[in-house]
C-alpha cells in the first residue's frame, strides 16, 4: 500500500547527515565531557563544536545555547525558571511577603501548546497570577490586549512564535518592540520567550532580529534525534534551575551531555537552515495545492489558522458534520498519515483548545484534521490525499444522523 | 496500522464496514443520544413487532457522527439486538457492548455508554408510543 507521511508538525525524520554524524559518538568517542582525560575531552569537544553551529544559526554566542532534553523540558525550564528566579528577587528588593505570589504576573497565550500552557496553568494554581491573551478568527495574538496587559509587575511574556496546530504566525518582532517600549525607569522589563518548535524549519531563527530573550527548540522537528532540545538563553536573562545534581550547561540543565543527540542536532539545525528558504517555498506551493484542492474538493471545509500569515508546512481543516477521529482511521487505511485536534484524539472530553479559543464551535473543531508537510513531500502525495480525502469525507458524513 | 494498538480487530471490523447503518422509516422505536458539543450523536432506529404475546426486536438501525469506537459501538449494538426478544433487549449493558467488541481503550468506554443509552431511549419511546394508542 502506499505510505503518505503528512505529520511532519508530530516528528520529522532524522536527516541521514545527522544519523552519519552521531555514528563516532555510540561506542567509539564514548567519553564523558566532563572528565578531563582525551576519552572526554574528545566528547568535550564534541559538543562544543555542535554548540558552535547552533549560536550561528540563531545569530547569538556560543554561550547562549543550552542543551537540554526535549522542547517540553525547555519550555519548563524557560518559564519555570524565570518565575522561581524572579520571585526570589523580588521578595529580596521589596522585601515583600514571601506567600504572595499574586504580585507576580505572567503572560502566554490561549493557544500554546501544552508544554507552555500546562506549565503556566500550575503557576496559576499556585497562585501566581496569568493572564491568557486572546486570539482572534485566524489565531492571532491581540497586540492591543498584550500591551494593555504589561504591568510594573509583569515578570514573564510567552507566546509561540508558530501555531502547532494551524500555523499561524505570531508578529514575534513587534511584540517584542512592544515590551521594550515598555522602559519604566528602575523597573526590570519582562522577560520574553518564544517557543519555536514548530517553526524551526521554516522561520527565521536570528534571535537579534527576533529580540528574544528565551527561545526554545526541539530536535526531531528538525530532523534531528528525538531526546534532545535547545534553550537560547539571552546573555543576561536570570533564570534558576529547576533540576539539580551538577554544573552541566551552566548548573541550568544538569546532567550528562547526550553527547550523539547534540552533535546529530546540530548537524540537522545547520542543513535545515542552509536549506530554509528553498524549501519553504517549495513546502508552500504543495501546501497551496493542498489547501486549494481540498476547499474545491469537499463541501463545506474550513481552512482554519490565517490564510496568508502562515507555516508552509501547515494545512489545517474542519469539515463539518465528520469526526475526526474517524477521518484519521479512513485516511490511515488508504496509508495516509495526518492528525487532528478532535475530543477523541486528545484523550480528553474537550476539542482543541487552541481551536475553541479562534471562535470555532466545539462541533465544529471535533471534525478537524490537520496535514503537516515537510521537504520530502511530493506532488503526487499531494494529489493521493485529494484523490481519497473527499469521499472518505463523503462517507463520514453519510454515517451522521440527520439533523 | 497503527490503529491496530488502540483498538481491536472487531472495533476497527466495525468501524469500517458498519452494520445495519442508516435510516428506518418504517421504526417504531427512535432515539438520539449524546450531542454535538461532546463530538458523539448517535441516533437509534428499533422495529418491534410481536409474535403472539412476546415483543421482538424484529429490525434495528443506527446513525452515528462519532469517532471509531462511536460508530463500532452503534453497529455492534444493532447486531446484538436485531431479531431478539424486548425483554432481553432491556437488559443490554454497556458492559457486554465492550464485551461483544473485545474491549476499548479507557478513554471510549463513554461511546459504550452511549449505544446502551441510544438502545434503551428507544425502547422507552416506542413504549410511550404504545401507550398512547
Amino acid at each position: 500500500m502506499r505510505k503518505v507521511y503528512l505529520d511532519y508538525a508530530a516528528t520529522t525524520p532524522v536527516r541521514p547527515e545527522a544519523v552519519e554524524a552521531m555514528k563516532p559518538y555510540w561506542s567509539g568517542k564514548f567519553g564523558n565531557p566532563s572528565s578531563l582525560h582525551s576519552f572526554g575531552q574528545e566528547a568535550r569537544q564534541a559538543v562544543e563544536t555542535a554548540r558552535e553551529k547552533v549560536a550561528k544559526v540563531l545569530n547569538c554566542q556560543p554561550e547562549e545555547i543550552l542543551f537540554t532534553g526535549t522542547t517540553t523540558t525547555s519550555d519548563n525550564l524557560a518559564i519555570l525558571g524565570t518565575v522561581w528566579r524572579a520571585w526570589e528577587e523580588k521578595i529580596k528588593a521589596n522585601n515583600k511577603d514571601p506567600e504572595n505570589r499574586q504580585k507576580l504576573h505572567l503572560i502566554t497565550s490561549s493557544i500554546e501548546h501544552h508544554s507552555v500552557l500546562d506549565t503556566f496553568k500550575y503557576l496559576e494554581k499556585r497562585g501566581f497570577r496569568v493572564t491568557y491573551l486572546p486570539v482572534d478568527k485566524d489565531g492571532l495574538v491581540d497586540l492591543g490586549v498584550l500591551g494593555n496587559s504589561i504591568t510594573p509587575e509583569t515578570v514573564l511574556v510567552s507566546v509561540m512564535y508558530a501555531n502547532n496546530e494551524v500555523g499561524s504566525i505570531q508578529p514575534i518582532e513587534k511584540i517584542s518592540k512592544l515590551i521594550k517600549e515598555r522602559e519604566r525607569g528602575d523597573q526590570l522589563l519582562p522577560i520574553f520567550h518564544t517557543d519555536a518548535a514548530t517553526a524551526t524549519e521554516y522561520l527565521t531563527l536570528d534571535t537579534q532580529k527576533l529580540g528574544i530573550d528565551l527561545l526554545t527548540l526541539g530536535s526531531h522537528k528538525f530532523g534531528g534525534p528525538k531526546g534532545v532540545g535547545i534553550l537560547f538563553l539571552k546573555k543576561g536573562t536570570k533564570i534558576d534551575p529547576i533540576t539539580f545534581g551538577g554544573h552541566h550547561e551552566k548548573g541550568l540543565w544538569p546532567g550528562t551531555e547526550a553527547v550523539p543527540l547534540i552533535v546529530g542536532m546540530a548537524t540537522a539545525l545547520q542543513m535545515a537552515a542552509a536549506d530554509r528558504l528553498s524549501v519553504a517555498s517549495r513546502v508552500t506551493k504543495l501546501r497551496d495545492k493542498l489547501v486549494e484542492g481540498v476547499l474545491e474538493r469537499v463541501p463545506e471545509a474550513i481552512l482554519t489558522g490565517h490564510p496568508e500569515k502562515r507555516l508552509p508546512e501547515i494545512a489545517s481543516f474542519c469539515f463539518r458534520g465528520a469526526e475526526g477521529e474517524a477521518i484519521l482511521l479512513r485516511l490511515d487505511a488508504e496509508g495516509i498519515a495526518a492528525s487532528s485536534g478532535s475530543a477523541c484524539t486528545s484523550g480528553t472530553l474537550e476539542p482543541s483548545h487552541v481551536l475553541l479559543a479562534m471562535g470555532i464551535s466545539a462541533e465544529v473543531a471535533h471534525g478537524s484534521i490537520r496535514f503537516s508537510l515537510g521537504r520530502k513531500t511530493t506532488k503526487e502525495e499531494i494529489d493521493y490525499v485529494l484523490e481519497k480525502l473527499p469521499q472518505i469525507i463523503t462517507d463520514i458524513r453519510k454515517m451522521a444522523p440527520k439533523p | 496500522m497503527s490503529f491496530n494498538q488502540l483498538y481491536s480487530k472487531k472495533v476497527l471490523d466495525h468501524f469500517f464496514h458498519p452494520r445495519n447503518m442508516g435510516e428506518m422509516k418504517d421504526a417504531n422505536g427512535v432515539a438520539t443520544v449524546g450531542n454535538k458539543v461532546c463530538g458523539d450523536v448517535m441516533r437509534m432506529f428499533l422495529k418491534i413487532g410481536k409474535r403472539g404475546e412476546k415483543e421482538y426486536v424484529e429490525d434495528a438501525k443506527f446513525q452515528t457522527l462519532g469517532c471509531g469506537a462511536a460508530i463500532a459501538t452503534s453497529s455492534i449494538a444493532t447486531e446484538m439486538i436485531r431479531g431478539k426478544p424486548l425483554k432481553e433487549v432491556e437488559k443490554l449493558t454497556n458492559k457486554a457492548v465492550r464485551e461483544a467488541l473485545g474491549g476499548l481503550p479507557q478513554a471510549k468506554i463513554h461511546c459504550s455508554v452511549l449505544a446502551e443509552e441510544a438502545v434503551k431511549k428507544a425502547i422507552e419511546d416506542y413504549k410511550s408510543k404504545e401507550k398512547g394508542k
